[in-house]
């Protein structure tokens, strides 16, 4: 036996050996695959507009959600806000930012919640009405679903966060959880879109 | 002997590094080590292989003569459906996966997967849904009625699965089966891609990682975006069953188009979700057998992505006789014939690859011999059926179903008893019996030869599939018959090959970390490797790792 | 691409393949059975070939006695599909010829033999001319074949309909086909008759397709390929033989338990056949059954079960419209969609259960007494 060493080969290694975080890699997985969920959801939306064979219809019921809207957005921001502060380290301004998204996404939660009030009490409008009624509450629906994950996630960061476990080095996680809120974000314009401008 | 000659070190400190073991089951139940949630996967695959198999030949049995009454019509639809749901779902991706979760780490050199508590819980996620998919048999009709499973064909066109058309709960066992297990496969899937990209031992830049692992990370990529259309219309058909929704609802102006739409998205690419890894299997066969490497890797890599990404566009060739028009059936005849084009690039590399080797016919190798002559052939009569006119003549015929058994079990059935020869010393540390895989190999190709050679030909003669029974004098009593012989010669075949595996894991000869000299880092460890796959992590620098190792005067790297 | 890469010759890997050798068990490479293959594959060709003739024996019959052989076309769609498969399969005929001949050449040429050096073979690594060549003459291939399929598409779907074309609406139900013909108010069910089309003036029949349930699909191989009829959806074929006869076919979308007996009959008869047949279905089923006392009972029984809840027998309060339509019922060949011949017996079985002679189907047993029975198969068998 001439050589006896098999691993490691070749021994040394040219440049440091840098891969990817995981996290963020599996987060960016997963977001591509629930974009292909809320595609078929919209493409469903997209393809029964102006089908339904009984009312009420979308021009009649729906309005502008431009408040929670507003909130859900802005929600955006202060996530982003607590990933740059928990990056220099600063763990109280994390917190508190991780707080403003929380309450903006709760907003934004409860202006959907009032709008579904308002449909099924007062317009008679419940999933089973149309194939408007069909669509719009499972899109909807689906994105609330999603809001409700993200604040639940959100909400346990912050406990954590208050109970002061959360630290620079936990950086890239928060910066995972915020990839997803990021989205949920996004989708949800285009859920306005869809819903609000398009299919009115 | 092999163990004697091994001569690495790293093998020797595995060897002193064991720890002792836990209770055996508990071990099992709990464990979050990807190669035993591997082979977790594959035993339970095999297991619905079976079960769906017994379900083939039951269907055979009522097919081989004219009005026979073996089976009642409700009998043999449903056994069609969980024949064909069981094979896609719970024997085609959970071994697919099984393998792959055994295989990439173990191939870019890591310890584990990216998230072994997610793996686990994926598995455990399809396991379920494949035991809630067969409690449907005693459960779906209520305690009263048991014994209803789904009957509505494994791509349930709607709006047969309504619930005016689908009273009971079978049709929903279906659905929350599939559900459960597309979400299990997504998480498996995030996990390989995670895998592939952050775990990668030292020096294995992403043009040194092997074809397999390159072709699971595409079909991972590509579960994302097919099985979630799945998923959704799922969750569509969730919606219309049990809220009162009306997605597919075609009395309240719902489209049942917008079903067979969603469905084959992910339908089509589904069956290269299937077929992309067995490409893996033999991109590592292939050459370890014929002694070369192999032939064009960028284009190997290329034409698998390229693969993904035309089969995406693709899906509506299951539809050119649901009246398309012109325009629409136009489409997709071309995507579809593209899709030949990195194909054929695949076939013929292979090809190149065999060209001026040294090749030998040890039993993986006899199945990758199979494998290429009938994929061949399958992928000729799958662009029979591309061609849209001659496909309103044979769309839902015989010849359909003589086409994808083509694909599904002369190509995938086949590269993965390959690979269950090829590896199974890796896993077990012994040697499959080549005796009985011979016999094995020959008596399934017969069967195989007999059987859907010949269901090509009551397809040609107007024989639709999804019949229960046939009336005598439509010249298709004689192929039936035959159909059914070579089914219970694959019947017996592959009880011998599920004896082989059982026999050589008791009385196998001993393998030794590398049995088959080959190149990739999967044989630098022991057989079975140990928990932690390697004591010290490798470092490479080119593709074949063990070549370099085997050859240090004309290494791969000096090459690149 | 591949970078070409320089070909390693296999001198130089002498050496190390002796090492390669210690390194491993020793012995693996010899076990290699290659050299039975050879006598296996001459053994194994006689055994083909007695194979292939046993199956030509039983193909020449098979496909000269089958009524519905897709390559035995009747009319005009299916003519046209029937020269383009014939184009398509020679193509994949012959790359099948090609590509599986080299296979095999490199598959049996190249094997490692008994008496083969312990030497690795050259490695080669790629090739970016051979693989280029592969790449461009497939596509060329799929150029050629889809301009061709494209003439085809274009031919069928989008032929103009000629003036005296003959409209059928078709509706598919859960085990039986629906016929009407608008223009002469004729309501028929489960037996389509159209006329033939001469091909010098062509008086092709054009078939509007739905589905009253769920999806089913229409196909009758001698006159063209498949449509599916979908709820809530319309689409057209048309066919047009021009000899007269009977063409079968069959459901070819799975639409439920007794999918595999919803039989289709196409009657093609010469334009004056076809307009007595026209004028017979046009008239009220009101026959005089005076001198037939049980048929008259019988039309009793008939008005007063759930029968008329289903289906229509024009002239009587029956007009349900879950069933076929039954007010020629005794022209009609068959009943129950194909499979059962319309005889009295038959007829009286049919009635009193039918999941007797086809399970599943969506007609219940209206569990009639021996004389009721009786008494409406005679007064069915009048209906012509
Ligand atoms: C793993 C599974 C698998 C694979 C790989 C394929 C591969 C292909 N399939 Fe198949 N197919 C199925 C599984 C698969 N199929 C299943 C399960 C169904 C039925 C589903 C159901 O209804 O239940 C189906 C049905 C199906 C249909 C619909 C039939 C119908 O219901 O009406 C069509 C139509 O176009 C089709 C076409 C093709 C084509 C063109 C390929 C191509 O990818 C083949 C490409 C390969 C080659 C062509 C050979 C190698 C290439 C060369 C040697 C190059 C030179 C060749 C040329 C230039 C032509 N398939
Ligand atoms: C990976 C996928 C896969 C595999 C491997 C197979 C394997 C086989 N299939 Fe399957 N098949 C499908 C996927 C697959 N099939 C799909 C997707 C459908 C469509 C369903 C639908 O229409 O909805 C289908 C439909 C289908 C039909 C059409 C039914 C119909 O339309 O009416 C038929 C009919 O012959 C058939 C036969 C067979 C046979 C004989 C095998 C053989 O190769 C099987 C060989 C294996 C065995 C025989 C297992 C060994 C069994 C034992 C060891 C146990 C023996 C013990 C006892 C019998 C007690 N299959
Ligand atoms: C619930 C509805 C229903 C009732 C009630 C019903 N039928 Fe039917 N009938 C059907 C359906 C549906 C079919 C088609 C069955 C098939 O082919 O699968 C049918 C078929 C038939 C046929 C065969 C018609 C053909 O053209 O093939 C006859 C004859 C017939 N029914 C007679 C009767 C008589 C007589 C009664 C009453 C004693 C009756 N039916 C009551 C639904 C009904
Ligand atoms: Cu109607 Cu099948
Ligand atoms: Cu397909």
């Amino acid at each position: 036996m001439t050589q006896t060493a098999a691993i490691p080969f070749n021994g040394t290694a040219e440049t440091p050996w840098v891969m990817p975080n995981r996290g963020i890699v599996a987060m960016w997985c997963l977001i591509a695959a629930e974009a292909a969920i809320f595609i078929i959801f919209v493409v469903a939306y997209l393809y029964y507009i102006g089908k339904s064979l009984s009312g009420p219809y979308p021009s009649q019921v729906l309005e502008l959600p431009i408040f929670g809207t507003i909130c859900l957005l802005s929600s955006s921001i202060t996530v982003h806000a607590a990933v740059s502060a928990i990056r220099k380290g600063n763990t109280r301004a994390c917190s508190l930012a991780l707080a403003a998204t929380v309450l903006l996404g709760s907003i934004f939660l409860a202006t959907t919640a009032m709008e579904w009030h308002h449909l099924i009490y007062d317009e008679g409008l419940t999933i089973k009405t149309n194939l408007f009624g069909t669509t719009y509450y499972s899109l909807v629906g689906l994105h609330a679903t999603h809001v409700i994950v993200g604040l639940l996630l959100l909400f346990t960061t912050l406990i954590f966060s208050l109970g002061g476990k959360v630290r620079e080095e936990h950086s890239e996680r928060i910066e995972v959880l915020s990839l997803y809120w990021h989205f949920v974000d996004a989708v949800w314009v285009v859920v306005f879109l869809v819903v609000y401008v398009l299919g009115r | 002997m092999a163990t004697a000659t091994s001569g690495l070190e790293a093998i020797d400190q595995t060897r002193s590094a064991q720890p002792p073991r836990p209770s055996v089951i508990y071990e099992w139940l709990t464990t979050v080590d990807h190669k035993k949630i591997g082979i977790m996967y594959i035993v339970y695959a095999l297991l619905f292989l079976v079960i769906a198999g017994a379900e083939a030949l039951l269907m055979r049995i009522q097919l081989a003569v004219p009005n026979n009454h073996f089976l009642s019509p409700q009998v043999f639809n449903q056994l069609f459906t969980m024949h064909g749901t069981t094979m896609v779902f719970f024997v085609g991706i959970p071994v697919l996966f099984g393998f792959g979760n055994y295989l990439i780490p173990l191939m870019i050199g890591a310890r584990d997967m990216a998230f072994p508590r997610l793996n686990a819980f994926s598995f455990w996620l399809s396991a379920f849904g494949g035991i809630l998919l067969y409690l449907s048999y005693f459960a779906a009709s209520g305690l009263y009625g048991a014994g209803s499973a789904p009957d509505v064909g494994w791509f349930a066109y709607a709006p047969l699965t309504a619930r005016v058309f689908s009273p009971g709960h079978s049709t929903d066992y279906w659905t929350l089966s599939v559900l459960l297990s597309g979400i299990g496969t997504t998480a498996t899937a995030v996990n390989i891609v995670a895998t592939a990209f952050c775990m990668r031992c030292k020096g294995m830049i992403l043009t040194r990682m092997p074809l397999l692992v390159w072709l699971f990370l595409v079909t991972s990529c590509m579960v994302f975006v097919v099985v979630s259309p799945l998923t959704a219309a799922q969750i569509m058909l969730c919606i219309d069953r049990y809220l009162g929704g009306h997605f597919f609802d075609t009395q309240a102006g719902g489209s049942a188009m917008l079903w067979m739409h969603f469905f084959w998205i992910f339908g089509h690419p589904e069956v290269y979700i299937l077929i992309l890894p067995t490409f893996a299997f033999m991109n590592e066969i292939i050459p370890v057998f014929s002694r070369k490497a192999i032939f064009g890797y960028p284009a190997m890599v290329a034409a698998s992505v390229g693969i993904g990404f035309v089969s995406l566009g693709v899906w509506a060739h299951h539809m050119f006789t649901a009246g398309m028009g012109p325009a629409g059936n136009t489409f997709f005849v071309f995507a579809t014939m593209v899709v030949s084009v990195p194909t054929g690039i695949k076939m013929f590399n292979w090809l190149a690859t065999i060209w001026g080797g040294k090749v030998q016919y040890r039993p993986p190798m006899m199945f990758a011999a199979g494998f290429l002559f009938q994929f061949l052939l399958a992928g000729l009569t799958g662009i029979m059926l591309s061609v849209a006119p001659f496909d309103w003549q044979l769309s839902a015929s015989y010849f359909v179903v003589a086409h994808f058994h083509y694909v599904l079990v002369g190509g995938i059935l086949f590269s993965l008893f390959a690979a269950f020869y090829y590896w199974y010393p890796k896993v077990t540390g012994r040697m499959m019996n080549e005796t009985l895989a011979k016999w094995h190999f020959w008596l399934f190709v017969i069967g195989f030869h007999i059987t859907f050679d010949l269901m090509h030909i009551p397809g040609l003669l107007g024989m639709p599939r999804r019949i229960y029974t046939y009336e005598a004098g439509r010249g298709w009593e004689v192929w039936n018959m035959w159909i059914g012989i070579g089914a219970i010669i694959q019947t017996v075949a592959t009880l011998i090959f599920v004896y082989n595996l059982v026999h050589s894991y008791f009385r196998g000869k001993e393998a030794g970390p590398d049995p088959w000299d080959a190149w990739t880092l999967e044989w630098a460890t022991t057989s079975p490797p140990p928990s932690y796959n390697f004591a010290v992590e490798p470092t490479v620098t080119s593709r074949r790792p063990l070549w370099d190792l085997k050859h240090p005067h004309d290494t791969d790297s000096s090459y690149e | 691409m591949s970078s070409d890469r320089p070909t390693r010759h296999p001198e130089q890997h002498h050496a190390q393949r002796e090492f390669a050798l210690q390194y491993h068990a020793p012995g693996t490479r010899e076990q290699a059975p290659t050299q039975h293959l050879l006598d296996r594959v001459s053994s194994l060709r006689t055994g083909l070939l007695a194979f292939a003739a046993l199956l030509l024996l039983h193909a020449v019959p098979a496909f000269a006695v089958s009524p519905t052989n897709i390559f035995d076309p009747a009319a005009t769609p299916a003519r046209s599909i029937f020269s383009l498969s014939m184009l398509i399969l020679s193509v994949t005929l012959v790359i099948f010829l090609i590509v599986g001949g080299l296979l095999f050449y490199a598959m049996v040429r190249f094997r490692h033999r008994k008496d083969d050096s312990l030497v690795e073979p050259a490695q080669i690594y790629g090739s970016n001319q051979i693989e280029l060549s592969w790449t461009v003459i497939p596509i060329l291939i799929v150029v050629m074949l889809f301009l061709s399929t494209t003439r085809v598409i274009l031919e069928t779907e989008a032929a103009p309909k000629p003036a005296n074309a003959v409209d059928v609406t078709v509706i598919g139900h859960q085990y039986w086909w629906e016929y009407r013909y608008p223009k002469w108010g004729v309501v028929t069910a489960n037996e389509l008759h159209i006329p033939v089309s001469d091909p010098k003036s062509p008086t092709p029949t054009y078939l509007e397709m739905t589905s009253a349930d769920v999806s089913h699909s229409f196909w009758i191989p001698r006159l063209a390929g498949k449509t599916d009829l979908i709820p809530n959806r319309i689409n057209t074929m048309w066919i047009d033989p021009a000899v007269p006869g009977l063409y079968l076919g069959q459901c070819a979308q799975y639409c439920g338990a007794q999918h595999a007996k919803m039989l289709l009959r196409v009657y093609a008869q010469s334009p004056a056949d076809f307009a007595l047949w026209i004028k017979q279905q046009q008239q009220l089923a009101n026959p005089d059954l005076s001198a037939n006392p049980l048929a008259q009972e019988g039309e009793t029984v008939f008005l007063h079960n759930a029968c008329i809840n289903c289906h229509t027998v024009s002239g009587t309060v029956a007009n349900g419209r879950f069933g076929p339509d039954l007010t020629h019922l005794a022209s009609r060949d068959t009943i129950a969609s194909g499979p059962i011949v319309n005889n009295p017996q038959n007829l009286r079985q049919w009635i009193a259960d039918p999941s007797l002679m086809k399970p599943g189907s969506l007609m219940p047993s209206m569990h009639l007494n021996d004389h009721d029975l009786d008494a409406i198969t005679a007064y069915l068998t009048t209906l012509h």
